[in-house]
C-alpha cells in the first residue's frame, strides 16, 4: 500500500475513468469529427476532408443558386415539432402517471410488488411489436378507430398516421419512466402532511396543490426528464406510427446514416440533439439548485 | 349558543379492521367540554387517545355515536370544515415550507391578505419565541422548536378548539415547565378550548380545569385534579396517578371493614364484600409500635428534601409507602416496628 491517498484514490477510479472514456467519451468525441467532415466514399465519411461547420450551415441555410445563402427552415421546424412533440408526450405521461404513481403507493405491500412487476413487464418485447400492436389497434378497422367512429358526432376521425398516433406510442412507450420515479417519491410520502393541510382548512385539491405536488416535485422533474429526453431522439414510433409524415429529429438522423448515407450531417443532427438535451438538463438542475437554496 | 358545550362527544364507539382482526379502540365514551376548559386526556400508551383527537378532527369517522363542536353536529363533516385545530404528535410540519409559511398556511387558506398574515405569524411566533426562526426550515430545527413551531401553527387561525395531542412531550424538563406555564396563560388569555393529551400525569394535575382518566378505550374517571387525585373511584386511577396504597380488606355490617391482621374500623363510605381500600402516603401517620390500624417494620427512609419517605413491609407481607413532611418530627429508625394510622376519611373504596 502506498502512502499517497490521492494516487491511491486515482488507483481505484482508474477502471470506471476508462470505461466511461472508452465507451463515452470516445463515440462523442468520434460524432462530433466526424460532423465536421464531408460526405463520401462507400462508407458514408470521407475522411480526408478538411473539418468545417458547413454541416450545421446546412441546418438553416441553404445556397441558392447565384451562391447565396437562404433561410431553409424545413430542418428547423421538424426540430421545433421534435420539441413540441417530446413536451406533449411529457405533459400526457405527467397526466396519467401521477394518478397510477398515487394509487400504487398506497397499496399493500404485495399488491405494489405485482404493479411494479406490471409496469416492467412491456420493457420485455420488443419496441417494434409494441408500436405494430398499436398499429392494429389505431387502424381503421382496428377497435379502437371503431369504437372512436361509432360515437363520435362527425363520422370516423383517423387515428392513424398523425400526431396523435405518435404522441399515444410514446406516452405509451415512456409511461413507466413516469411512473416508476413518481412512485419512489411518494411512497416516502408522509401521508399525515395532507391531514395536517385539512385540519388547517385546506380541502383536497388545495392539499395536493399546496403540499402533495411540492414535495412531489423533485419526482416529477425526474420523471419528465426521463420521458422528454429519450422522446426527442425517438424514432422508430414516429416512423411507423406517423406513417413517414410527421418526421422527428430522431427520423432524420436515422436517414441520413442510413439511405442517404450522409454520415457527416446526421452526426452534426445528433449533435444538436445532444445539446438541446444538455440544455434541459442544465436549466432543470439550476431550477433545482434555486428551489433548495 | 353560548350555553352550549365547546366539544360534545355523545356514546362514540371506534374500532379498526375486520373480522378476526377487529379490534375495538373506543368503548362508548361520552364527554361534555365545556366552553374555554382546559380539559385533559389522561392514560398510558395505546388507550385511545389519539384515536379520540382523530375523531373529534375528523380524520376518522365514529362507528356509532355522534359528535358535536359548538352546538353543531359534525359527526359527518370532513376536517377542512371543523372549527378545530391540532398540534400532532408527530408535529407533521410541512417540510418544503419555512416555519412562517407553516404557520400561515391556514391564514393563506381563508385568504386573508398578505399584511394581515405577517401580522399573524409573527404573533403566533412570538408566543412561542420563534421569531429568530420565521426563515429556517422544520428540517434545521430541533424536537422541541419543531413542536412549537406546531403549536403556533395550529394556534394562528384562532380555532374554537384545540387539541393538543402530547404536546410537550420532546422538550427537556425546564422547556416543558415554562411552556406549560405559557399554554396556561394562551388559553386564559386567547379564550380557546384546550383539549390536551398527555401521559404525564403531573402534567395532567397542573393545567387542566378537568381531567379524564382513560383505559383500554373507557373513560374510568371525569373530573377536576383534585378529585382524581384525591378520591379515585377505580384502582387503576389510583395506581397510575401519583403513588397510592392499596389494601385488601373485609367489609362488615354497618360501615364497618375489617383490614388485615384483624383490627375493625368505621368508613364513611358503604361497601360490600371483599373490598380494596386506597390511601395516599401523605394520608397515613406513623404511631407507637401496636396503635393505629396495621402494623409495619420500616425497612427504608429515602430523604426527598421536602419530605421523606418510608417504605414499610406490613405484616401480611405487602408494602406500604408513607410520606412524612414534617421533617424535624419524630423518626423510626430503619428496622424498628411501628403502628400506622389511616384515618378514615382518607380511604377510598375503589372499584376493580
Ligand atoms: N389505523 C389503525 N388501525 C388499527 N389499529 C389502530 C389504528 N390506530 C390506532 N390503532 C390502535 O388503537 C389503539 C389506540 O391507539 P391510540 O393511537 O389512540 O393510542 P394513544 O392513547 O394515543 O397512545 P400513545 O400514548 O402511545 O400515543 C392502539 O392499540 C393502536 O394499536
Ligand atoms: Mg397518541
Amino acid at each position: 500500500m502506498t502512502g499517497n491517498p490521492a494516487l491511491r484514490r486515482l488507483g481505484l477510479l482508474t477502471p470506471a475513468l476508462a470505461t466511461i472514456a472508452l465507451l463515452i467519451g470516445l463515440p462523442l468525441i468520434l460524432l462530433i469529427w466526424i460532423s465536421l467532415l464531408q460526405k463520401g466514399g462507400s462508407s458514408g465519411v470521407d475522411w480526408n476532408a478538411a473539418p468545417s461547420l458547413g454541416n450545421y450551415i446546412r441546418l438553416a441555410w441553404e445556397e441558392d443558386f447565384d451562391g447565396t445563402m437562404i433561410l431553409n427552415t424545413s430542418y428547423l421546424v421538424i426540430l421545433l415539432r421534435s420539441v413540441l412533440q417530446a413536451a406533449l408526450t411529457t405533459g400526457l405521461s405527467l397526466l396519467f402517471g401521477l394518478p397510477v404513481a398515487l394509487w400504487m403507493a398506497g397499496l399493500s405491500r404485495g399488491q405494489r410488488d405485482l404493479m411494479l412487476l406490471l409496469i416492467t413487464i412491456p420493457f420485455w418485447t420488443n419496441l417494434l411489436v409494441r408500436n405494430y400492436a398499436w398499429l392494429i389497434i389505431l387502424r381503421e378497422d382496428g377497435w379502437l378507430a371503431q369504437a372512436v367512429g361509432s360515437v363520435s358526432p362527425i363520422g370516423p376521425i383517423p387515428l392513424l398516421y398523425n400526431d396523435l398516433a405518435v404522441a399515444i406510442g410514446l406516452t405509451y412507450s415512456f409511461l413507466p419512466f413516469m411512473i416508476l420515479p413518481l412512485y419512489t417519491v411518494f411512497e416516502k410520502f408522509d401521508w399525515r402532511l395532507l391531514e395536517a393541510a385539512h385540519d388547517l382548512g385546506a380541502s383536497r385539491s388545495r392539499a395536493l396543490r399546496r403540499v402533495l405536488i411540492p414535495i412531489a416535485m423533485p419526482g416529477i422533474a425526474a420523471g419528465s426528464l426521463l420521458v422528454f429526453i429519450p422522446c426527442l431522439g425517438a424514432f422508430v414510433t414516429p416512423a411507423l406510427l406517423g406513417g413517414g409524415k410527421t418526421l422527428m429529429l430522431g427520423n432524420i438522423i436515422q436517414m441520413q446514416f442510413g439511405a442517404s448515407r450522409n454520415w457527416p450531417f446526421g452526426a452534426a443532427l445528433a449533435v444538436v440533439l445532444l445539446a438541446l438535451m444538455l440544455i434541459v438538463m442544465v436549466a432543470m438542475a439550476i431550477w433545482r439548485n434555486r428551489r433548495v437554496r | 349558543m353560548t350555553d352550549s358545550s365547546a366539544v360534545s362527544i355523545r356514546s362514540v364507539s371506534k374500532g379498526f379492521g375486520r373480522g378476526t382482526a377487529a379490534v375495538r379502540v373506543l368503548e362508548n365514551v361520552s364527554v361534555e367540554i365545556g366552553q374555554r376548559e382546559f380539559f385533559t386526556l389522561l392514560g398510558p400508551s395505546g388507550c385511545g387517545k389519539t384515536t379520540l383527537l382523530r375523531l373529534i378532527a375528523g380524520f376518522e369517522t365514529a362507528d356509532q355515536g355522534s359528535i358535536s363542536i359548538d352546538g353543531q353536529d359534525v359527526t359527518q363533516a370532513p376536517p377542512f370544515r371543523r372549527p378545530v385545530n391540532t398540534v400532532f404528535q408527530n408535529y407533521a410540519l410541512f417540510p418544503h415550507m419555512t416555519v412562517e409559511q407553516n404557520v400561515g398556511f391556514a391564514l393563506v387558506e381563508q385568504q386573508m391578505p398578505a399584511d394581515r398574515i405577517r401580522a399573524r405569524v409573527g404573533e403566533a411566533l412570538e408566543m412561542v419565541r420563534m421569531q429568530s426562526f420565521a426563515r429556517r426550515r422544520p428540517a434545521e430545527l430541533s424536537g422541541g422548536q419543531q413542536q412549537r413551531v406546531a403549536l403556533a401553527r395550529a394556534l394562528a387561525p384562532r380555532p374554537r378548539v384545540l387539541l393538543l395531542d402530547e404536546p410537550l412531550s420532546a422538550l427537556d424538563l425546564k422547556l416543558r415547565k415554562e411552556m406549560q406555564i405559557e399554554l396556561k396563560l394562551l388559553q386564559a388569555e386567547a379564550g380557546i378550548t384546550f383539549l390536551f393529551v398527555t401521559h404525564d400525569q403531573e402534567e395532567a394535575l397542573t393545567l387542566s380545569d378537568r381531567v379524564a382518566v382513560m383505559q383500554g378505550g373507557r373513560i374510568l374517571q371525569m373530573g377536576p385534579p383534585r378529585d382524581i387525585y384525591e378520591a379515585p373511584t377505580h384502582r387503576f386511577v389510583a395506581d397510575f396517578i401519583g403513588d397510592i396504597n392499596l389494601i385488601e380488606a373485609e367489609a362488615l355490617p354497618d360501615n364497618a371493614v375489617r383490614l388485615p391482621g384483624g383490627t375493625q374500623m368505621s368508613l364513611p363510605h358503604k361497601a360490600r364484600g371483599r373490598i380494596t381500600l386506597a390511601i395516599r402516603p401523605e394520608r397515613a401517620r406513623i404511631l407507637a409500635p401496636e396503635a393505629g390500624q396495621l402494623q409495619a417494620q420500616v425497612i427504608h427512609t429515602a430523604y426527598l428534601g421536602t419530605a421523606l419517605v418510608h417504605k414499610l413491609a406490613l405484616a401480611d407481607g405487602g408494602t406500604f409507602l408513607l410520606r412524612q413532611s414534617d421533617l424535624d418530627g419524630p423518626q423510626p429508625a430503619i428496622g424498628s416496628q411501628v403502628g400506622l394510622g389511616l384515618p378514615a376519611e382518607a380511604l377510598r373504596v375503589l372499584a376493580q
